[in-house]
């Protein structure tokens, strides 16, 4: 019994194996860090989980059950929220629309999507910027505002797709807490992200992968100084010390 | 005054034809209000959907022709029309939408292009059922216009409301966010398909239902004039836009300023030049006042023109830009 499995995933473009025989397991509750140099496969495998892009081969499981190639709604619906790592706010609506959007799926009726989108917003931190429109936000609040409307969808399993890239450095702080805070909520968490202070403060677990492949696994700490990844990330030279 | 304003509205329609006696303006108020209707629709699939639609011919035609085939093919009264017309428009878009929707943006567009002239075409070839283009001529059910201004004016209200009430719920919420971005919407669990299939069949309803009204108020329709794609589908894009795109009262205005700027044309400037022809004894000005009055197309071009470089969002979402300009101490307005 696993809570979310990826199998032998596999994904061709065109020639290209973007993304190349890649499985792991994620435990519920846990935040498991997803690295790798860029282009190595990683958002490629978050649009597979989600389903933007159908896998050429291998699937995806979630609570056992076989979600492969469900469509991406579906796939929020069963309890897998995403952000994206380009933000994607309905700019035209204010932030507590964008919320109010999101909660619609677990709450039809109109006054309890509301509360629902109430909570997250206070839950995430964006209250004072609910009546706002979400095209004037800054990176952060953009960045931000992507966690809480994938909140609302109440996951049980959320995609974090460099959620603090861009941040100044007290607003990763603040992201690292929220992150923290929505684990503490018994959501797990898969992580992509390139600023290594996050993944290694946070993550329980991190996979490694460069050019759509394994190359390591484990803790932060074993991942850190395994030669392959610091290969990946350094170069040859640093990799022989 | 932005709450009061539509009931004031609502009131001086009611009492419109009391008060005005003169058969031209009732035809033009009835017009206004007909297209109220299809404004509303347009702008439920294409303002708050963004799914720009340049086919709602289709739609107001198959509308039409429900209702005058009802009459002439069934021998049951015209105004079965009102009730089927608007299904039947559904009957045309529920295929189309289920197919076309894998369509973005632009194609979608286009292929809503192809739906206005391939129902133009079938009802110019299929003569054995419409007559082709003999068209269909049926008896008015009213000799006074009074009765089809209170239809059209009833069908007006129910239309802005029923979008009014749409856009306020969850259907609403999900329209403008697959406007906003289609793969967000769908990332929260929206199904961004089946939620512009029930927007393009809310659209296809509403001006089919016109269509049905047109015909029983004309009492004649042929497929060049029911499923025209610059008298019909282009004028309910214009309705949109100049009335304000993804606003409730967007069509209603734009409804009036588009029926008045339609007459203007076509009359010639209300018979501004035919007059100034007839007092200068100039044979060039007359000629130029019968052109003018083909002219209403160029006409609606310059219009959209202005209207996107002076108000990008319509009359009604630029509400606050015009009376800004307007008032004698310019505020600097603060953007947020």
């Amino acid at each position: 019994m696993s809570f979310f499995e990826i199998k032998n995933l596999v994904k061709h473009f065109g020639g290209l194996a973007a993304v190349n025989n890649v499985s792991f397991e994620v435990q519920q509750g846990e935040i498991f860090g997803l690295i790798g140099p860029n282009g190595s496969g990683k958002t490629t495998i978050f649009n597979m989980i989600s389903n933007y892009h159908h896998p050429t081969s291998g699937s995806v499981y979630f609570k056992d059950k076989d979600i492969t190639g469900l469509k991406t709604f579906k796939i929020c619906k069963l309890g897998v929220g995403r952000t994206f790592q380009v933000v994607k706010p309905l700019g035209r609506m204010t932030v507590e629309d964008n919320v109010i959007a999101a909660a619609f799926s677990r709450e039809k009726i109109k006054k309890n999507a509301r509360a629902l989108a109430k909570e997250t917003l206070e839950f995430c931190g964006l209250s004072h910027r609910k009546d706002v429109l979400a095209k004037s936000l800054s990176i952060g609040e953009r960045k931000r505002l992507e966690i809480t409307r994938a909140m609302a969808t109440r996951p049980q399993l959320i995609l974090l797709d460099e959620t603090a890239a861009g941040l100044n450095p007290s607003e990763v702080k603040a992201a690292i807490e929220l992150i923290k805070r929505i684990r503490d909520k018994g959501v797990a968490i898969i992580i992509v992200e390139h600023i290594m202070k996050v993944i290694m403060t946070i993550s329980d677990r991190i996979h490694a992968i460069n050019f759509g492949q394994t190359i390591a696994q484990g803790t932060p700490q074993e991942v850190a100084n395994n030669s392959k990844v610091i290969e990946a990330y350094l170069g040859e030279e640093y990799a022989e010390n | 005054m932005k709450k009061f304003g539509p009931i004031i509205l609502l009131i001086a329609l009611l009492l419109f034809p009391l008060l005005v006696q003169d058969h031209y303006y009732q035809h033009l108020m009835i017009l206004v209000l007909m297209w109220v209707v299809i404004g509303s629709g347009w702008n439920i699939i294409a303002g708050y959907t963004g799914q720009v639609s340049f086919g709602d011919a289709a739609f107001f035609g198959t509308g039409a022709y429900t209702a005058g085939l009802c009459m002439t093919k069934l021998g049951i009264s015209p105004w079965w029309g009102m009730a089927f017309g608007g299904i039947t428009a559904m009957a045309i878009a529920f295929p189309f939408g289920w197919i076309c929707f894998r369509l973005r943006g632009a194609y979608f567009a286009l292929a809503t292009l192809a739906l206005n002239e391939i129902m133009r075409h079938i009802a110019t070839i299929w003569e054995s059922v419409t007559d082709g283009m003999v068209g269909i001529l049926i008896l008015q059910t009213f000799v006074s216009k009074v009765p089809y201004y209170y239809i059209a004016l009833t069908l007006a209200v129910v239309s802005v409301l029923s979008i009014q009430i749409i856009i306020g719920s969850r259907w609403g919420y999900y329209f403008v966010s697959i406007r906003e971005d289609q793969d967000a919407a769908e990332s929260l669990g929206i199904d961004t398909h089946y939620y512009k299939m029930i927007s393009l069949n809310v659209a296809a309803f509403l001006t089919g239902m016109a269509g049905a009204l047109y015909m029983n108020y004309m009492g004649f329709i042929d497929p060049e004039v029911v499923f025209s794609l610059h008298d019909i589908s282009i004028m309910a894009i214009l309705v949109g836009i100049v009335g304000g795109v993804g606003t409730i009262y967007g069509p209603v205005i734009g409804a009036f300023v588009m029926v008045a700027v339609h007459e203007f044309f076509r009359t010639g400037f209300f018979g501004f030049f035919k007059g100034l022809g007839a007092i200068t004894g100039s044979d060039t000005i007359t000629v130029f006042a019968k052109y003018v009055g083909h002219a209403h197309v160029l006409g609606f071009g310059i219009l959209v023109v202005l209207v996107i470089l002076l108000l990008p969002n319509g009359i009604v979402g630029d509400w606050k830009k015009i009376t800004n300009s307007l008032s004698p101490f310019k505020r600097k307005e603060v953007v947020g």
